[in-house]
């Protein structure tokens, strides 16, 4: 309760054309000329000092990435992107690697404090109330670079390695090499294969075996720089019997211009390993015209490549202009389990594909898929999920639950399973719902004294209930604050 | 206080209410009986402010205010209470959860403090009581699943955390068996106050016999054209409502 009057309390205080994290900031930045080509692959290689195989591995993918097509099966319209006139590679001036916070640029440092991001480990540790809790290592990425991360020491005495990627490249070769593109392979689909060429950096995470990490994980994603499109790659692998949740948030400032953000998320569990992905993304979503905003292109993939591993994907996406994106599991190992659980909410002009794969190739494997996707304005709101049982996988077990709300007349909704089962043993069940908050829920609301705006808050909470109740506590009630303010002005 | 002057309310471009008056005294009980489709509900609506009627004319004054220009909510803080003749279904919201909302919602319209839990707490749990609601039906989505009847003393639970000036209770009891109507009857009794006044639409005279009317109006027609006291009820038991012709000449509106 206290979380929907704080919801509630919060639409109120907020501009309803405000996107609050659209600022943005002036800070020095070294940039890529427009335009792709080998050189400019080669560029980026260099500027991060990588050795001879990646370089190898980014242009290979570049070659592979011109005989492909940009795909077009999704539910979503938009003017193409003009690869050409994009810079691969903005970084702030200055930037040689993470530094200690003291070293980071101030202004840097502003950036995300407006942003709510607790980068001072000192906050943290001097924090509220239940701060041992709390705490969670930030590895904050501008543009496409990973500034600092936090918590650096406490987590390598658990033998955890939390780094940016492209540091991981010089301090864990041998790791980096073994995992980097062995769940997303380079040539997976156009999207990925250009992050595969032009990448710059993102998060690296290795769980040691048995390691429950101490704390929680977090990236925070910003995009700054006009006409650059952000790249990053995350690399996170749980060894045997370890545990991780790992959290990322995103924000962007409001640009007239789309930007394009492409990344690539690949997650590995060993025997006995669990990873927790909680993702809420709020990148800029266009105005009320529907101009400007982000194109979030984002493939993710966990593979289950250990027995009786799990991963859980969960996402609450309430910003871009365009999204598509559809976390999956390969769930490889015996007894293996994957998790999906999405709150995916669409306002004004945005339009969202997005669902997820649950690929069941090993035996005893299970998954469950819980998708909420809300439509509002005149946005487009898609469900697209795959679950397949391979020939081989015995006792796959799937369910899903798929449950759509429109608010107002203007926006779409739309459900699209396939279900293949190659195995007779194979138990997949499907459940869908399409709702609409009715005038009279709204009617019966209001007299008894709720704005339009409490009304609508308080029924779109008690609809995505199940999947908030999946994330971390601090992450459910920004969740829960961000789908109010995103809803803002879809009544009335 | 509630008055009603001369409304005129029509949907789709039928009127439905023609010049309707009424009046309801502070700690006045008003019954309003008439045959189906006479617009009793669209009464009990358009004072509530639902907003696909259209209102061409007339007024309806809250304890002497206005509020036709004001939104549901609005009017809700300003002491309009409406039961459901059919209590909608709100999936997903706890109905404690609604029930606090919805309380607190109308204190801070009135500039007043929320109340803390245990205050709550302890408002919903002498409601349920009084109400012989089962604890765990709080716990529950509002009126999800609930029977016809559940729904009813739900809303009549509402209605006494939330101490409204003017109670619209709209067929509360039909659905209701015969202890819900006992109950719910002495629930409404005890609401009855010298602030607040009562408009009980109903079509049995039976409700009566509980919650005694200080007035009986009779509607046909989108008006009222017969005012009198309970002893008006035991008379249409008798006679039903052939007398009362729409726009019929011979029966002069009372008052
Ligand atoms: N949304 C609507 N569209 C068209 N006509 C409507 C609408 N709502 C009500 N009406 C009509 O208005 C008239 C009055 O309806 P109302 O529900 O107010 O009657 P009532 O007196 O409450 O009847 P009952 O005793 O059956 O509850 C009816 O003829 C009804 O069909
Ligand atoms: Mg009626």
């Amino acid at each position: 309760m206290a979380a929907v009057q704080e919801t509630v309390d919060r639409v109120k205080s907020i501009d309803v054309t405000e996107y609050k994290y659209g600022f943005s900031s002036v800070i020095e930045m070294d940039k890529a000329p427009a335009g792709l080509n080998e050189d400019i692959v080669r560029l980026i290689s260099s500027k991060k000092n990588e050795p001879e195989w990646l370089t190898e591995w980014r242009l290979e993918a570049y070659r592979r990435w011109l005989t492909l097509e940009e795909p077009d099966w999704a539910r979503v319209n938009y003017p193409r992107v003009k690869f050409d006139e994009l810079h691969y590679y903005a970084a702030p001036k200055s930037h040689s690697g993470p530094k200690s916070l003291d070293e980071v640029d101030p202004e840097l440092l502003r950036v995300y404090e407006k942003l709510g991001i607790p980068l001072q480990e000192q906050e943290l540790l001097a924090g509220v109330e239940g701060a041992a809790q709390r705490r969670v290592a930030v590895d904050a990425v501008f543009d496409s670079v990973s500034v600092v991360t936090t918590f650096k020491n406490e987590l390598a005495k658990a033998g955890v390695i939390f780094c940016p990627i492209s540091e991981a490249v010089h301090t864990h070769p041998e790791l980096v090499k073994k995992y980097l593109g062995s769940v997303v392979p380079t040539s997976d689909n156009y999207y990925s294969t250009l992050n595969a060429a032009v990448f710059s950096d993102g998060s690296f995470v290795y769980i040691p075996k048995g390691v429950r990490c101490p704390m929680e994980l977090s990236t925070y994603f910003r995009i700054n720089e006009q006409n650059t499109g952000q790249f990053e790659r995350t690399l996170i692998i749980a060894d045997e019997g370890s545990y991780v949740s790992y959290l990322e948030g995103c924000t962007a400032p409001r640009r007239d211009e789309n930007q394009l953000h492409a990344a690539v998320v690949e997650l590995i569990t060993h025997d006995d390993a669990e990873i927790k992905y909680s993702t809420v993304q709020n990148w800029y979503p266009g105005d009320a015209e529907g101009k400007g905003g982000i194109y979030n292109f984002v493939t993710k993939r966990g593979d289950c490549r250990g027995k009786n591993s799990k991963i859980s994907w969960t996402q609450v996406e309430t910003g871009s202009a365009i999204t598509w994106k559809y976390p999956s599991c390969i769930l490889r190992g015996d007894g293996s389990r994957g998790e999906f659980y999405s709150i995916a909410i669409s306002n004004g002009h945005q339009q969202v594909d997005s669902g997820t794969k649950m690929l069941h190739l090993g035996k005893n494997t299970t998954s469950r898929i819980i998708s909420k996707g809300i439509s509002a304005g005149k946005s487009q709101n898609t469900y697209r999920g795959q679950v397949s049982a391979h020939r081989k996988a015995t006792n796959a077990r799937n369910f899903t639950n798929c449950d759509s709300l429109l608010i107002g007349n203007d926006c779409g909704a739309h459900t699209v399973p396939y279900i293949e089962a190659r195995n007779d043993s194979a138990q997949f069940e499907h459940e869908a719902t399409t709702s609409k908050i009715s005038e009279d829920q709204m009617f019966y609301c209001q007299q008894r004294g709720l704005s339009a705006e409490e009304a609508t808050a308080l029924i779109v909470n008690g609809f995505v209930r199940d999947v908030l109740q999946q994330l971390p506590m601090e992450f459910a009630v920004e969740a829960q604050k961000l789908i109010a303010i995103s809803l803002e002005g879809s009544v009335g | 206080m509630l008055e009603v002057r001369d409304l005129i309310v029509s949907i789709a471009g039928n009127t439905i209410l023609d010049g309707l008056n009424l009046t309801v005294r502070d700690g006045e009980v008003a019954a309003i009986m008439g045959p189906n489709g006479t617009g009793k509900s669209t009464l009990a609506y358009v004072i509530a402010g639902k907003e696909e009627y259209e209102v061409e004319g007339g007024e309806i004054l809250v304890d002497g205010e206005d509020i036709l220009a004001k939104s549901p909510d609005e009017r809700a803080a300003a002491g309009v209470f409406l039961a459901f003749q059919y209590p909608v279904e709100i999936p997903g919201v706890g109905t404690m959860t609604f029930l606090r909302a919805a309380l607190n919602a109308q204190r801070r319209a009135r500039g007043e403090d929320e109340l803390t839990t245990p205050a709550f707490m302890k408002r919903v749990n002498e409601a349920g009581a009084m109400l012989e609601i089962r604890k765990d039906f709080m716990k529950r989505a509002l009126n999800v699943g609930f029977s016809g009847g559940e729904k009813k003393r739900m809303d009549i639970l509402q209605m006494a955390l939330l101490e409204p000036s003017v109670a619209i209770l709209d067929e509360t009891d039909s659905g209701l068996d015969i202890d819900a109507i006992r109950i719910v009857s002495e629930g409404v009794n005890k609401l009855r106050s010298a602030k607040r006044s009562f408009v009980l639409i109903t079509h049995y005279q039976r409700l009566l016999n509980y919650i005694v009317p200080d007035t009986v109006h009779v509607m046909s027609g989108g008006r009222i054209v017969r005012t009198g006291g309970k002893e008006l009820a035991l008379e249409l038991e008798q006679s039903g409502y052939r007398d009362f012709a729409p726009h019929s000449a011979a029966q002069p509106a009372a008052e």
